[in-house]
């Protein structure tokens, strides 16, 4: 009996449907922009592309969890400009290696804290993951321009951001691996460990997680955490990225950040997704950008363009699930 | 008594503290109570409330408007072309303007209905489309709409009452009429419980493609209001216009659950939270704590929603 269930909610395969549609799609685009331009399948090319996409795809991350859970977090925005503004206001504070390199580690505690508020907004007031997240994020960007102003006091990253922001480790972007750290992460917390599992079961039906005594509010919560942790950590590795934090930062990478998990095939009512279509789908969005810019696609054709896809693709999944 | 408190007690409040803001509101303006500063106050909220109408009514079919704000762009950056002239060119225009953004809504309708795409990635996906489009119309702010027209419906009737009033009370008429049919019952029907409403045979797919549609022309009657305000037309002005139809609605009362929604509620959120700049401006409070107290506010409106914990008598309402 509980095999069969095993078998169900975790695939053999890594690879399910959406995100074989992904992959399609990103050959698909390779295909056209290596027609037009040949150094489009140049390794360094496409390490470039990875390393732009990588902010997403951490981001992209957190949101899964909320996401799977049925709730949506509408803070990332100015959690990841809070995350980088208080970061490099410490590195400001005192340059000092052993004190500037701490501006990370409180980055991240203001990560937790926002995912904290929200968690307990949504599990424990029963507030609307969409609204409560809504208005947290209004506090967190009213508390951030009313004591920095519409630019950050001190904006350089510390040593150890811009090492990780545009610093490169055997070849490979440190951000990049930044990334694959935090996708083994959310892997192996999803599969392996009875929390994944709990997000699995509370996304799908919160009551009954609650009368079989799950911990459904800490899940929640926890995952809430994890958000704020993904989207501060994000911020800082941009900080890095960009050599400076900045307002606004954060505001290209909601809506591209919930497109990816849904293109992945995740779906916004939980309780049903993989990690690895969130990864392809990080990826789909990073190259289409990429691909509509060296064919020089203003922007407006871009916006257009992402929202065609995201139609079709996700329009193409609730046929399938519809027919089966 | 109890009856009219359980039916119309959540836009009361909203409506009580909206009186409240603006009499305070007044009291502290240098200029005071005259036709004047009314008139300013009420086109300062006029586009927000026009756009809360539009997201009430697809909150009520349980369903979320995203693309709002991007087609209240794209209707401003299509009368900026359209809109000016001689008055018949001036009607065509407006004409024109509000099929536009009819248009756009029915086409989320449509991908909501017959796509079967959850309404909050559908409309996020259409109003990516929008914003493009609005780009396209008008690249850059620019444009020109009628000055003598744009003065009328920014100024007053007969110098009694703030045109903007009537624009605002007239959308809320417009909405009642269309509750009382059919296809705008199975609204709310198709909110509160989908599968009957459509068991009992009731137009669900109609009425949730009509939800979109009106919230489309609400907001294109908001684009062509800031046009009349600005002259102009701007493609960048959509995101921050839907967070804040949203959180009118929720300040307004209405629950995002569906079923059930009040537009007059709304509407008292939107000008709550003009309002509110107002205030912050007048009281010579730092500017840069606008957004704070905005958000304090949102935050303490929804904050009030979970107070109903506090009467449930069995564990299991908590997740309803």
């Amino acid at each position: 009996m509980s095999d069969v269930s095993v078998t169900k909610a975790r695939p053999k395969l890594p690879v399910d449907g959406p995100t074989l549609a992904n992959i399609l799609a990103i050959l698909a685009l390779l295909v056209i922009g290596g027609l037009q331009y040949p150094q489009f399948f140049s390794p360094t090319y496409l390490a470039q592309q990875l390393q732009t996409g990588a902010f997403l795809g951490i981001v992209s991350a957190g949101a899964m969890l909320v996401i799977l859970l049925g709730h949506i977090d509408l803070s990332v925005p100015w959690t990841m400009t809070a995350g980088a503004t208080v970061a490099t206001a410490v590195v400001g504070s005192d340059p000092q290696p052993w004190i500037s390199e701490t501006g990370l580690l409180a980055g991240l505690l203001v990560g937790a804290t926002i995912g904290l508020v929200n968690g307990i907004g949504v599990a424990i007031l029963r507030i609307p993951s969409m609204i409560w997240t809504l208005a947290t994020n209004n506090v967190i960007l009213g508390v951030l321009v009313y004591f920095s102003g519409y630019y950050a006091r001190a904006s350089q990253p510390s040593t150890l951001m811009t090492w990780f922001g545009t610093g490169r480790t055997a070849g490979l972007p440190n951000i990049l691996i930044a990334w694959a750290v935090v996708s083994l992460v959310v892997l192996f917390v999803l599969r392996r460990t009875t929390y994944g599992r709990n997000i699995y079961m509370v996304g799908t039906s919160e009551v009954t997680a609650y009368l079989t005594r799950l911990p459904a509010r800490g899940v929640i919560v926890a995952s809430f955490v994890f958000a704020g942790l993904c989207s501060a950590f994000a911020g800082m590795l941009l900080a890095g990225y960009a050599g400076q934090s900045y307002q606004r930062m954060g505001d290209p990478y909601l809506l591209p950040g919930i497109a990816a998990v849904v293109l992945g095939g995740t779906s916004l009512f939980g309780g049903r997704g993989n990690y690895s279509g969130t990864v392809a789908g990080a990826i789909l969005i990073t190259l289409l950008a990429s691909v509509l810019s060296i064919m020089q696609a203003p922007e407006a054709l871009k916006q257009i363009a992402y929202g065609v896809v995201i139609i079709v693709m996700v329009g193409f999944y609730s046929l399938r699930d519809t027919r089966s | 008594m109890n009856v009219f408190l359980a039916r119309h007690g959540r836009p009361l409040i909203s409506i009580t503290i909206l009186v409240l803001l603006f009499t305070y509101f007044i009291s502290i303006h240098p200029r005071g109570l005259t036709l004047g500063v009314v008139t300013a106050w009420s086109n300062q909220g006029t586009a927000l409330a026009l756009l809360a109408v539009g997201q009430t009514i697809v909150v009520m079919s349980r369903g979320i408007d995203l693309s709002i704000g991007p087609i209240l762009a794209l209707s401003n950056c299509v009368a900026s072309h359209l809109v000016d002239g001689t008055p018949a060119e001036i009607a065509l225009g407006v004409v024109a303007v509000v099929l536009v953004g009819t248009a756009c809504g029915t086409l989320n309708g449509l991908v909501v209905v017959f796509g079967r795409l959850q309404a909050i990635i559908a409309t996020l996906a259409t109003g990516a489309i929008f914003s493009g489009l609005a780009l396209i119309v008008r690249p850059i702010p620019g444009g020109s709409i009628d000055a003598a027209f744009a003065d009328v419906m920014t100024w007053t009737v007969a110098d009694t009452i703030p045109a903007a009033f009537l624009v605002i009370a007239g959308s809320a008429l417009i909405w009642y009429p269309i509750r009382k049919t059919r296809t705008g019952r199975t609204i709310v029907a198709a909110g509160s419980l989908e599968n009957a409403a459509y068991a009992s045979g009731l137009p669900v797919r109609r009425a949730k493609v009509l939800a979109y549609a009106l919230s489309g022309f609400f907001a294109s009657l908001g684009g062509l209001y800031i046009g009349f305000q600005t002259l102009s037309g701007d493609p960048s002005i959509g995101l921050s216009y839907t967070l804040n139809s949203i959180a009118a609605v929720v300040i307004g009362g209405t629950a995002l659950t569906g079923g059930v929604g009040y537009v007059i509620g709304s509407i008292a959120g939107a000008l709550i939270l003009r309002t509110i700049g107002s205030l912050i401006f007048f009281n010579g409070i730092d500017p840069l704590a606008q957004p704070f107290f905005e958000g304090m506010v949102l935050l303490s409106a929804v904050a009030f929603g979970s107070l109903r914990l506090l009467r449930i008598t069995h564990r299991l309402e908590m997740f309803k």
